[in-house]
């Protein structure tokens, strides 16, 4: 998807504003708003792709202009409401329940088993790594172009590099495929790489600051070979 | 209300209600809201990183493991896991300085990291960094790289976490390993900043 989320090379956003120290939560509700992540995963919500597809279908002015986890928020929503967990209507309703209540209880139940859960996610996580029998079909050291198509859906395939040609500097084993299980897809593995680009293959001669580069992570279908796709070499 | 700018006290009605009908399905519970609040805010933060660095600084063996294979190396020490399932530390030198991003969406490595700052997470970090890095961190950071370094941005696109090795500061050579976990710093980690100066 084209979306704006795809913010890499975008011109115009501001300085970055950047205090010397900031608190771990800015806001209490960012406490239950960042436990949606880990519990909904749990719960088979989505996974880490489909939550990431949540966020990037928000209205773009809305995500440019909220707060990090508001998108955390959204992404939640959407898959409570596609798994039928409840509907807007009733979100809407209880929302005006705690504007009108703000200091009304959370109901109090407990959970030894999602407790358990938390612990073990923060230690061990979840990894995106799969075992596939799929054959490397790039090594460090080629020369590879990004395809310059434009996917609907998720895709990890950011505009920048689109079309632009760069080297594997890293092979990693082979990961879940986001343009599948961010979709609805299962994990359907696929090689991932570390490829380098310099700032002038992605910005030109003239814009690029000097003696740079940028690396980019790819799945292999996302790639080509730089001289089948006519790069220059 | 799905669509305009939400106060904070829509929002946080908004997030209550959410919990609340989350709670009621069996999804969550407010144990696990306060367990994950306190892990992020107590026990997984930059100083696990910090640790990790220092340690680099001191043994030589074990900086090599870390640059090999940094998830390996860190589970070693009992660091490790969320958002961090397959890390790669990348090494500033006299002549290379790294800076990690996440231009797609946020990603960071919370075992060594922690949770981001805010400004990681916004767009103007985001979208910048990648094409006007020396910039950025000149003007914004003020860090200047001179002409001379490479600078060079890991993109973090798919769950590989980059992270960064600065350099030791000079005139430490006195200084253990506790004292000079002391001098790293969240955003010398990142790439945004140096270690504190001895």
């Amino acid at each position: 998807m084209n979306g704006v989320h795809d913010l890499g090379g975008t011109d115009g956003l501001g300085a970055v504003v950047a205090p010397a120290t900031e608190p771990v939560w800015h806001h209490e509700w960012e406490k239950a708003a960042f436990a949606l992540f880990a519990t909904n995963f749990r719960a088979g919500l989505f996974g880490v792709d489909a939550f990431r597809w949540g966020i990037e279908q928000m209205p773009p002015a809305e995500y440019l202009t909220s707060g990090y986890y508001e998108h955390w928020v959204h992404t939640a929503e959407h898959y409570a409401f596609k798994a039928g967990l409840f509907d807007e209507a009733e979100l809407d309703a209880r929302t005006q329940f705690f504007l009108d209540n703000p200091d009304a209880p959370m109901p109090d139940t407990k959970d030894p088993d999602l407790l358990a859960f938390v612990d073990a996610a923060v230690k061990h996580g979840a990894p995106a790594k799969r075992e596939s029998d799929n054959v490397a079909k790039y090594k460090v050291g080629d020369t590879v172009r990004v395809i310059d198509d434009a996917p609907r859906g998720h895709t990890r395939k950011a505009r920048y590099v689109r079309g632009k040609t760069g080297v594997i500097t890293l092979a990693h084993g082979t990961f879940i495929y986001p343009d599948s299980a961010g979709n609805g897809g299962g994990d359907a593995p696929e090689h991932v790489y570390t490829v380098r680009f310099t700032n002038s293959e992605l910005w030109g001669a003239e814009a690029a600051e000097r003696n740079g580069v940028v690396h980019f992570d790819v799945w292999e279908p996302y790639i080509t070979p730089a001289s089948s796709a006519g790069a220059p070499a | 209300m799905s669509t305009a700018v939400r106060t904070t006290e829509e929002i946080a009605a908004r997030v209550k209600a959410l919990e609340a009908l989350m709670i009621e399905k069996g999804v969550m519970t407010t144990e696990a809201v306060d367990r994950l609040a306190d892990i992020y805010e107590n026990e997984v933060g930059p100083q696990l990183g910090a640790g990790v660095v220092a340690k680099a600084w001191t043994d030589p063996e074990f900086k090599a493991r870390l640059l090999q294979n940094a998830t390996e190396a860190c589970a070693g020490l009992g660091i490790g896991g969320l958002q961090g399932e397959d890390m790669v530390v990348v090494e500033n030198t006299d002549t290379v300085h790294n800076v990690i991003t996440c231009t797609l969406c946020s990603c960071y490595p919370w075992p060594v990291l922690g949770l981001p700052p805010n400004w990681y997470k916004g767009p103007a970090y985001r979208s910048r960094i990648v094409r006007e890095p020396r910039k950025v961190l000149s003007e914004d950071f003020g860090l200047d790289v001179p002409d001379s370094v490479e600078v060079r941005v890991w993109d973090s696109s798919s769950e590989m976490r980059y992270w960064v090795l600065p350099q030791r500061p000079a005139g430490t050579e006195g200084l253990d390993e506790k004292a000079l976990a002391a001098l790293v710093t969240r955003d010398s980690m990142i790439g945004t900043g140096a270690p504190k100066a001895a």
